[in-house]
């Protein structure tokens, strides 16, 4: 037992160090409170809800959301929008579908089977149409930055004059997030922007807070099934553990041996 | 093996038995002796066996849902992701394995190198296992590649690069490699197939190493022959066993953690963005678990030689049996040895550091002092100590060193404390 609690110690040891390692370049980001955090985390279903609002609004002029579809929006652990909102909103987009018989492509409202629709035909009209910068789809966007959520909740709020000295190209911004603290996306929110349906006031840091956790589900959408899963996993592992624990002392009890 | 006589009970056991022993086979594994005084550094070798089982396991479901195809790669994981019913526990476990896989591969590595494991008449399983571990690194590396994101095209790009520091024939050589002209669609196609092969390859490999194994037995805390079957001994069945699964179930407890609640911190955050030929990501670098490695490969400035640095400090390993001249295989019993292996670890865990720091300044220094040390541990140290140590007095069996009959390694250290007094 004493050498487990070593091997113990050294596993942790070991991803402390390994993790610290990964994070050396670590900026400050600021920080709040996710409810998807911790052993039981879940959404919170408003800020997804609302999350979404700001995302069609705002987000999605420029950043596609590809690998998602209008039924995920009504899906268990996501937003759980009714059935009939997620289809109301899946027809209020237009896609192209086809060819049909006559061989000609056409358009038609959208469909809950649906993928959302993408601001650009293409990534080059995309880049045509921003300054030549790509705007990156925003499906795995969290889990595709080092710093994640808080680094998305960051840098929405991190947009500030640059500093005496730094002279910034036209489409060039300052951000303090930002690697290299150039960025190529205007500010795009402010105070009051949307107005959100449940009467929540739509600040900066509120709608910060919202997206990034709509986006945050947008990249997880089974994180509350796999929150739920892993505490069942990890109570049922401890307690077989310890039954195969004294049933191991017990069959070691035969001979003067200690395990 | 072969001291063992055994014959089925009943009549169709013995018909059978005689066509094909799997009947002897298995009474040999329930009654195969083990020493009692087997520590838990010893259940990483079952834990093993259970990683390579889940990899199989979950790797072939993913394949069913995969699609190797430069343009599709990278959607089919999403698609897994999203759309596959419990698809994401899937992928998950399988890249965590991963990592698990080769934490208890270096405990058990580290393990023999402390109680002297790989010494006569272990070598060959010795060195069975580090073919594997050589394996286990290739699938690993390929692996990586199948999500075709950033790192995954990246991290292909430099590994089969250092094929071009080959003088002459570099060049062509990687050309083959990649099947064009660049890490492409025919790169990844072929890196899929040699992912799904080299596990089987593995699965072979380690029936061998646990084949060599049951010749001479299990070395032991203590690592001196003991006589077989006797006090000193235990059948595999049930005591083995049970202490086995008690370790793997805790192990597995870590396992779940890293799975249910923290699945994307040992990967790269640029993994989650499609490959882009286009677009180098600003650091590349590999798993965490090939990290010392790399630090070698980059702490020598010459391409060629770095690659030959690499390569050595894997294969050096192999002649670790003779490198070490020490008759005394555990290091409890060798004051000096177990200086220099804490040294040792600590050396690996400095390169695996520096291995993922950009390499410049002061940490490339250390990475150069760390990776000259480790080549002085193997080269110089080992074969010097097996004449100049002076080693403790070794006890004649595993129930001997004790008064009370108890194996314990600190009481059988306190009573040779007793006896040098």
């Amino acid at each position: 037992m004493k050498s487990y609690l070593r091997i113990l110690l050294i596993f942790i040891l070991f991803f402390g160090f390994s993790v610290k390692s990964n994070s050396a370049e670590k900026i400050e980001y600021l920080k709040t409170d996710w409810s998807f955090k911790g052993l039981f985390g879940k959404f919170d279903r408003g800020a997804l809800q609302r999350g979404y609002q700001v995302y069609t609004e705002v987000c999605s002029s420029c950043h596609s959301m590809k690998y998602l579809s209008y039924r995920n929006l009504a899906e268990k652990g996501g937003p759980e929008f009714s059935l009939a909102q997620a289809k109301a909103i899946a027809a209020s987009f237009e896609v192209t579908d086809g060819p049909n018989d006559d061989g000609e492509m056409f358009t038609r409202p959208g469909k809950l089977s649906d993928k959302f629709v993408m601001p650009y035909d293409n990534v080059k009209a995309a880049q045509a149409a921003n300054g030549g910068a790509y705007p990156p789809d925003m499906s795995v966007l969290v889990k595709a930055r080092g710093g994640g959520v808080d680094y998305i909740y960051s840098l929405l709020q991190g947009y500030e004059n640059p500093p005496a000295g730094m002279s910034l190209d036209d489409g060039v911004y300052y951000n303090k997030y930002m690697y290299g603290n150039k960025i190529k996306m205007a500010n795009q929110l402010s105070d009051g922007l949307v107005e959100y349906g449940d009467g929540t006031t739509a600040s900066v840091e509120q709608m910060s807070k919202d997206v990034t956790t709509f986006l945050m589900w947008a990249a997880e959408p089974h994180l509350e099934s796999r929150h739920q899963m892993g505490f069942k996993a990890i109570v049922y592992l401890t307690i077989l553990t310890i039954l195969v624990y004294f049933s191991m002392k017990r069959i070691w009890s035969r001979i003067e041996t200690e395990v | 093996m072969s001291d063992h006589e055994y014959t089925p009970k009943s009549k169709f056991g013995k018909w059978f038995n005689d066509r094909l022993p799997l009947l002897t086979l298995a009474s040999h594994l329930t009654d195969y002796p083990t020493p009692k005084n087997l520590n838990y550094w010893w259940t990483f070798g079952g834990i093993l066996t259970f990683c390579l089982i889940t990899q199989i396991v979950t790797g072939l479901v993913l394949a069913m849902h995969y699609i190797a195809h430069a343009d599709m790669a990278f959607d089919s994981v999403e698609h897994i992701m999203r759309d596959v019913n419990y698809g994401w526990l899937i992928r998950y476990i399988h890249a965590n394995g991963a990592s698990m896989f080769f934490l208890a591969v270096y405990i058990h590595i580290f393990r023999s190198l402390f109680y002297g494991s790989y010494k006569s008449p272990r070598e060959v399983i010795w060195i069975i296992g580090i073919i594997i571990y050589l394996l286990m690194m290739a699938a690993a590396f390929l692996g990586y590649v199948l999500p075709w994101g950033q790192m995954s095209f990246w991290g292909a790009t430099v590994i089969t690069n250092l094929f071009s520091a080959i003088p002459l024939v570099g060049e062509g050589i990687v050309t083959w490699l990649w099947g064009g002209y660049s890490v492409d669609n025919p790169t990844l196609t072929r890196f899929f197939t040699l992912h799904y092969l080299i596990p089987f390859l593995i699965l072979g490999l380690v029936v061998l190493h646990i084949w060599a194994l049951h010749v001479p037995g299990n070395n032991n805390p203590v690592g001196i022959d003991i006589k077989k079957p006797s006090k000193d001994t235990v059948p595999f069945h049930p005591y083995i066993v049970i202490k086995d699964g008690f370790a793997l179930l805790m192990f597995m407890i870590v396992f779940a953690f890293f799975v249910f609640y923290t699945p994307n911190i040992l990967g790269h955050a640029d993994n989650y963005i499609e490959a882009n030929p286009l677009v180098t990501p600003a650091h590349i670098v590999p798993e965490w678990y090939l990290l010392p490695f790399y630090a070698i490969l980059r702490s020598v400035p010459d391409k060629l030689l770095g690659v030959v640095a690499m390569l050595s400090a894997i294969l050096i390993l192999a002649a670790l049996p003779w490198l070490d001249t020490s008759k005394i295989r555990s290091a409890v019993f060798r004051p000096l040895y177990r200086q220099f292996y804490w040294i040792l670890v600590a050396d690996v865990l400095i390169l695996g550091y520096v291995g993922a720091m950009p390499a410049e300044g002061l940490y490339l220094l250390v990475a150069r002092v760390a990776t000259a040390y480790y080549f002085l541990h193997f080269l110089v140290v080992l074969p010097i100590l097996g004449y100049k140590e002076k080693t403790l007095p070794v006890p004649l069996s595993i129930t001997e060193p004790v008064l009370g009959g108890s194996p314990n390694l600190a009481l059988a250290k306190n009573k040779e404390k007793l006896e040098v007094k």
